[in-house]
């Protein structure tokens, strides 16, 4: 079966169209789709609507260089932007129309804003003479977004709008990159206007930082030389940065071992000796024994989020802090620093790179590698199917060379222990606001980004959140991606599930999906994609043999897991990183 | 399950000072961190929604805004904000961080601890007959506050200074039959040339 793509096929350009030297004023809306095409943009996630509608007649007359993918909820069209950005470094665009189009876009831009991803969103807008009249579909879109972005511009003069959309890009992807808004009235869109895109943008009030102060960066080095216990605790910033190579060199260099944060994953290979995974509340017990331990923390673009630090008061208690972070109002935000270097991670690694030496962390190495010895990451191998083990089956399927995507709750926290990362930009999630539904658009938006390139995209969900946004799938079908979607089904909200038993007495309130789950298999069928179902762990194997045979569409693999499963290690919320319950003691140990 | 729990009793780092504070223990005076009143002055751009941008900073973030005045500054495509804020110094740290993170805005300044000139404008009506004027206009002379209107039962009165003073002046008024208070906020501006725009 054939998909019609998302422009129909009689639509070629109009030969008799009047050239840009005969009008040289253009509308509003092709000054848009020509400043998407300047900035080079590859693809826009959209769905149209009448404030819009004039930029997608304008999109069926010139057929752009960038190709318009049709999403089916403007939500899903957000987190595939999200995933296309992440998984590329490259900016995802977004357009919607007023009202309704711009409030579905809402979770996605807010998303994207606690995880520093640079989107610019289009928003429809009410017709400039109508703006705060409660016309149809208005929405005060600046006013809904204010807080969730990390600028917005309303644009009420169609001169303006090429240099606004230059401006929202360099605004999304520099600094500490985030998602910009830029609302269109209907009346901007019709206007006419010269169209000219300019080369530079003069932004008054906005700098990016480069280096780190010289001072700053010889007071951490000297921090460095003379710490028995270092350790470098690693945040997505470094991935953004384009720096997590010269940490990993850097770390390497000076023997001191890593630890990251669920966004640093991937900027220090966790197959190295001197990786200690992930940190905070479902992290490793060895890493956070280290920053329990540790006499110097080396933070690189983290934010000390409170899933990492858990009772503030209580973390790395021994130790001295250095922060290299590029946003200002990041550093000393949750924890003070001792000494605080502002500028781009990867230059300030440079920096560092230059004054610092290889030194004998014999002791405290070997310190790390018992804590790895006592308390390993692991799961109890029988004849029921476990989470964990689909993940290190899907590792051991790709060796890591893949990009994958997971949503919210148990599965996010199995997809991030187990599959051991290997390379930046390789692991994808909702971390900051923790979206339910996010892993299969932005996977799909990841596939589009990979698609040149041919990187497999693995999106791991759990029964709950995958149906939040189910209908990307078609999408997803109707574009060829050949996306691994897994549903590790354990019946349940299960991260909800896990906590209602070890903190609420077992009270399953509300949280058993068993009565509204569908049949995945015949769901997946019905969206043009190949289904299959695992129920038993010695069939692991043979059903991601089978899902690697298909390239031309999605597969959804539903996997019947145990619904007590639960993630350990795991650090109570709110209480300290001392007080971490592993799967080696049991629940009534702890509650 | 820690190996190492030798302490050093070496000066406090700004975290251990932190976690000592969160953890409700005592501080020394030399370690206190107490909260102050501060003014800060923003140039924003005179753009739609930039005024928006920095009140909404600070409901989102949950820091305390006490007043906010908003003007015209020498350069007419540029306004200019005096806020009062309060909070310890790494809540006020946060707020002039936060303010500079807006792309708005052009130029941040806490003047607190500049030397600086403050004044503030007051409106109040009081209720007064006749009868009753001339003694309200010997107390109001005082306070060197003008007279703004008269009717034949109130008279406004307008006084302009330090917030200590306007403070004062509405304290004495409150011995008279006040029916109306209407303060500027504060304007605050450094003494010596700082920075030319
Ligand atoms: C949109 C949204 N709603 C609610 C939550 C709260 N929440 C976090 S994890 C979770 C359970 C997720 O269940 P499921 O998708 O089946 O994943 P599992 O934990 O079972 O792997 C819920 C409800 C959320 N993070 N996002
Ligand atoms: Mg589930």
């Amino acid at each position: 079966m054939s998909h019609p793509a998302n422009t129909s096929p009689t639509a070629t350009a109009p030969s008799a169209a009047p050239t840009a030297t005969d009008r040289p004023l253009a509308t509003g809306a092709e000054i848009l789709i020509r400043s998407l095409e300047a900035e080079g943009v590859e693809y826009v996630f959209g769905h149209p609507g009448g404030a819009v509608i004039a930029i997608y007649d304008e999109m069926h007359r010139i057929q752009p260089s960038f190709q318009h993918i049709l999403v089916r909820h403007e939500q899903g069209g957000t987190h595939a932007a999200e995933g296309y950005a992440k998984a590329t470094g490259k900016v995802g665009t977004v357009l919607v129309t007023s009202g309704p189009g711009a409030t579905n876009c809402v979770t996605g831009i807010a998303d994207a804003y606690m995880d520093s991803i640079p989107l610019v969103v289009f928003t429809g807008q009410v017709p400039t003479h109508l703006i705060g009249n409660d016309a149809f579909q208005e929405c005060d879109t600046i006013g809904v977004t204010r807080s969730i972005t990390k600028h917005s511009f309303l644009v009420r003069d169609v001169k303006d709008l090429a240099a606004t959309v230059k401006k929202a890009y360099h605004l999304a992807r520099s600094g500490r990159p985030g998602p910009v808004v830029v609302d269109l009235p209907k009346d901007v869109i019709a206007a006419r206007a010269p169209f000219h895109y300019p080369d530079h943008v003069q932004i008054r009030g906005y700098s990016v930082v480069g280096r780190g102060n010289a001072d700053q960066v010889r007071k951490a080095a000297d921090m460095i030389a003379a710490s028995k216990r270092p350790l470098f605790y690693v945040g997505g910033g470094t991935i953004i940065s384009g720096g997590a190579e010269k940490l990993t060199s850097l770390a390497r260099k000076t023997s001191i071992p890593v630890t990251t944060t669920l966004h640093g994953l991937g900027s220090f290979p966790e197959n190295d000796a001197l990786s200690v995974g992930m940190l905070g509340m479902h992290g490793t017990w060895y890493a956070n024994m280290a920053v329990q331990n540790t006499d110097l923390l080396i933070a690189v673009g983290a934010r000390f989020d409170d899933r990492v630090t858990g009772k503030i008061e209580a973390w790395a208690p021994h130790a001295r802090i250095i922060h290299i972070d590029i946003d200002p109002a990041c550093i000393s935000k949750n924890v003070p620093v001792d000494c605080p270097i502002l500028g781009d991670v990867s230059l300030v690694l440079d920096q560092l790179d230059d004054l610092v030496h290889p030194a004998d962390r014999q002791e405290w190495l070997a310190q790390i590698a018992a804590w790895k010895e006592e308390c390993p990451l692991d799961f109890q191998k029988d004849d029921a199917l476990r989470p964990q083990q689909v993940v290190r089956a899907l590792r051991d399927k790709t060796d890591g060379e893949a990009v994958v995507v997971t949503d919210v709750g148990q599965n996010q926290m199995w997809g991030a222990q187990f599959f051991s990362y290997v390379h930046p930009r390789s692991h994808i999630t909702s971390g900051g606001l923790g979206t339910m539904g996010f892993s299969l658009p932005a996977a799909m938006g990841a596939a589009f980004g990979m698609r040149s390139i041919g990187r497999d995209v693995i999106s791991i969900n759990g029964d709950g959140g995958v149906l939040m946004n189910i209908q990307e799938l078609g999408v997803a079908a109707a574009h060829k991606l050949p996306i691994k979607v897994v549903i590790l089904n354990n019946n349940y909200l299960g991260m909800v599930r896990q906590w209602q038993e070890l903190f609420h007495e077992e009270r399953y309130s509300h949280t058993n999906l068993e009565p509204t789950n569908p049949d995945f298999v015949q769901l997946a069928e019905a969206f043009g994609c190949v289904g299959l179902q695992c129920t038993d762990p010695a069939d692991i194997e043979a059903t991601l043999d089978a899902a690697w045979k298909v390239t031309d569409r999605p597969v959804v693999m539903d996997f019947r897991v145990i619904t007590e499963e639960k993630v350990f290690p795991m650090v109570p919320a709110g209480a300290a990183t001392d007080n971490m319950i592993t799967a080696q003691f049991s629940p009534e140990d702890c509650a | 399950m820690t190996t190492d729990t030798a302490q050093q009793t070496v000066e406090l780092t700004p975290q251990q000072l932190f976690r000592k504070q969160a953890a409700g223990e005592a501080i020394l005076p030399n370690e206190e961190d107490s909260v102050h009143r501060h003014v800060i002055t923003v140039l924003i751009d005179d753009t739609i929604g930039a005024l928006n941008r920095v009140t909404n900073l600070f409901s989102q973030r949950g820091f305390n805004l006490e007043s906010v005045t908003v003007g015209e500054s020498k350069d007419p495509t540029q306004r200019r904000l005096t806020l009062v804020t309060t909070g310890n110094d790494r809540i006020i740290a946060q707020v002039l961080r936060q303010l500079n993170a807006l792309i708005d805005s052009i130029e941040v300044e806490d003047l607190t601890r500049e030397d600086h000139v403050e004044r503030e404008l007051c409106l109040v009506k009081v209720r007064s007959t006749a009868t009753e004027r001339a003694a309200l206009l010997s107390v109001v002379e005082v306070f060197r506050a003008n007279v703004v209107n008269i009717t034949p039962d109130s008279l406004t009165f307008e006084v302009t200074g330090p917030t200590a003073k306007i403070n004062a002046f509405i304290g004495v008024m409150k011995d008279y039959d006040v029916r109306e208070v209407a303060r500027s906020g504060r304007v605050a501006m450094r003494r010596r040339l700082a920075f030319e725009h």
